[in-house]
């Protein structure tokens, strides 16, 4: 044990090893493979050989372009609507949750003890055609019959936005929480009015929080395909749904690995240059 | 002197307006507010408790029909659920208790030993957190593949995909969200206490064991808590990496299209009580009982 005194460096090593060596060979490793899959060709049945086509990816932005700018288009909408839904939420637990702060935190994160698959159920049934909202209001004539919310758009960038609001409040939470009062008691004594005050010192102390925020909503957003599979149509389909069809209906494995490494490729494209703007410890929470 | 009192003199009750107006909104529309967004917060949790005592007449649970309780009386009594359920259930212990002691290890490296590479790991660590689940999925699934064709995996190791793979899958992802959990609680930890147990004569075998440890175990606690529930909870990964075995939610999934029985509603409002009852009692528990001697200090 004194031996682990003396070379303190090969302690670190020595304790980061097994978890370290796992995250390589399952995490860092796969998406190595990922993108040599991408670049195989053949089929299930005759299999398949690493041919290097790098055609695929032309092809594969060419084919499915309408569900890639689908998923930004829906998770940047429905990350957008988390910050506006979470924004006054954050504030009001951070100014005036007084001591019931933790209470309403709680009342916010409960229901997602909820699995995740079953909160977007519930939205099924509440988007029914004839379900809980729909039925009484056509009963009383207040929409069309035919009108329809499942199946549509709207709802599943509501299924989206209502999923991963938390993972905007939160941090918007923390950020408005770490706000000094001096600082706001300041802007007052220099006579700033309520709106300077929350233009000039709030939502500028805020930003960091809105950053995390973003990333972290909209990185699982754009991802996403349950929302859409169980709230949308075939014609709402964004890429995680391609992606899950070429792998799990036609074992089509390069066009769905070449799709989850553009995927994979954007989103740290857009992290690194988060992490260059607001420093990567804001993003994963100190240390990093 | 007159020009300057003229302005002044129309000024005042728009001011005044303004500030009734942002009076208005700190007292009465933002608790408004909280309350609505509180509100359709809980609207999925009480529908889907709600949808657990129907009686749907066709296959799907989507259309309220009549009071039931007959799903409550017979929560397993599906066929495939049973299993489907224990399945899930001995994932997410697995995979906690392994993902929990990786993960202390590094969290230990991380904040006690200086070594070279610090930056390479934090990056190792903080990636799998911001990939998106279906392409943690997707890789795992193409190594496991991939893995088919070469001749040092024995065969059938990872495919087909099987209780292993996804056991793989769900370490993998908790590791990152136990490190990082465990370290928020070891920064700021108390060296002197295990300095004191070190000149006490302890060697570093018991200082470990008796002073470090019993200090980090709420956050060892916590972290291991949000592995469990990342594990259960989880669809996308798992249904990359599962074949044809079923979890919880990869039941739930497959039942959607032919209609979800009514057991799974049950299931869902069972496990959403169950977690709320923890934590409310252990928040209660920690309350009455300040024991912790990190918390205390801070004090």
């Amino acid at each position: 044990m004194s031996w682990f005194r003396r070379h303190p460096s090969i302690a670190g090593w020595l304790l980061l090893a097994p978890g370290i060596l796992y995250l390589l060979v399952f995490y860092a490793y796969p998406t190595v493979q990922m993108f040599l899959v991408s670049l195989w060709t053949g089929s299930a049945a005759s299999g398949y050989t690493l041919t290097w086509n790098f055609g695929i990816y032309a092809s594969a932005l060419n084919q499915y372009q309408d569900q890639i700018f689908r998923s930004i288009e829906f998770g940047g909408l429905a990350t957008l609507f988390t910050f506006v839904l979470s924004f006054p939420l954050a504030y009001f637990i951070a100014f005036r949750g007084g001591r019931y702060k933790n209470i309403l935190l709680f009342l916010v994160i409960a229901p997602f003890f909820t699995s995740f698959l079953l909160r977007t159920i519930s939205w099924e049934i509440i988007f029914a055609d004839n379900g809980i909202v729909l039925g009484p209001a056509k009963e009383l004539g207040l929409v069309p019959p035919t009108f329809r919310l499942l199946a549509t758009p709207v709802a599943v960038i509501a299924g989206i936005t209502y999923n991963f609001l938390p993972f905007m409040t939160l941090p918007l939470y923390v950020a408005l929480e770490k706000i000094p009062p001096s600082l706001l008691e300041a802007a007052q004594d220099l006579y700033a009015g309520t709106w300077q005050r929350f233009r000039r010192v709030t939502l500028p102390m805020a930003l960091p929080g809105v950053f995390a925020g973003t990333l972290l909503t909209f990185i699982p957003a754009v991802g996403d395909f349950v929302n859409a599979e169980l709230l949308g149509s075939p014609q709402s389909q964004m890429i995680g749904n391609v992606i899950e069809n070429r792998f799990e209906k036609v074992s089509d494995y390069p066009t769905g690995a070449a799709l989850s490494f553009i995927l994979m490729a954007a989103i740290l494209a857009a992290v690194f240059i988060y992490a260059r703007l607001v420093g990567t410890e804001q993003l994963s929470g100190g240390g990093a | 002197m007159v020009a300057s009192a003229a302005p002044n003199h129309i000024q005042k009750p728009r001011g005044h307006l303004g500030r009734r107006l942002v009076r208005s909104v700190d007292r009465w529309i933002l608790p408004l507010y909280a309350f609505v967004a509180v509100l359709y917060l809980a609207i999925p949790v009480l529908v889907m408790i709600a949808f657990s005592f129907n009686d749907p007449t066709g296959r799907s649970n989507l259309t309220w029909k009549a009071f039931s309780i007959n799903a409550w009386l017979d929560p397993l009594g599906k066929p495939g659920l049973a299993q489907a359920v224990t399945t899930s259930i001995s994932i997410a212990v697995l995979s906690t208790i392994i993902a929990t002691i990786l993960g202390l290890l590094i969290g230990l490296a991380l904040v006690r030993h200086a070594f070279r590479g610090r930056g390479i790991v934090n990056l190792l660590i903080f990636l799998p957190m911001s990939t998106p689940e279906i392409v943690l999925g997707v890789s795992l699934l193409t190594l496991f593949i991939a893995s088919t064709q070469w001749s040092f995996v024995p065969k059938g190791t990872f495919f087909p995909l099987s209780f292993t793979t996804i056991l793989i899958a769900h370490v993998m992802f908790n590791i990152s969200y136990v490190v990082v959990t465990i370290r928020a609680r070891l920064q700021g930890f108390p060296r002197h206490l295990e300095e004191a147990a070190a000149d006490l004569g302890a060697n570093e075998w018991t200082t470990f064991w008796r002073v470090t440890f019993p200090l980090i175990l709420p956050g060892v606690i916590a972290a291991a808590l949000l592995a469990f529930s990342l594990s259960i909870d989880d669809y996308v990964i798992t249904e990359f990496t599962s074949g044809q075995t079923q979890t919880f939610p990869i039941f739930i999934f497959g039942s959607q299209l032919r209609g979800i029985p009514v057991q799974v509603n049950v299931i869902g409002t069972i496990i959403f009580v169950s977690a709320v009852l923890f934590v409310v009692i252990s928040t209660l528990l920690q309350r009455r009982q300040r024991l912790d001697p990190v918390e205390a200090e801070e004090e």
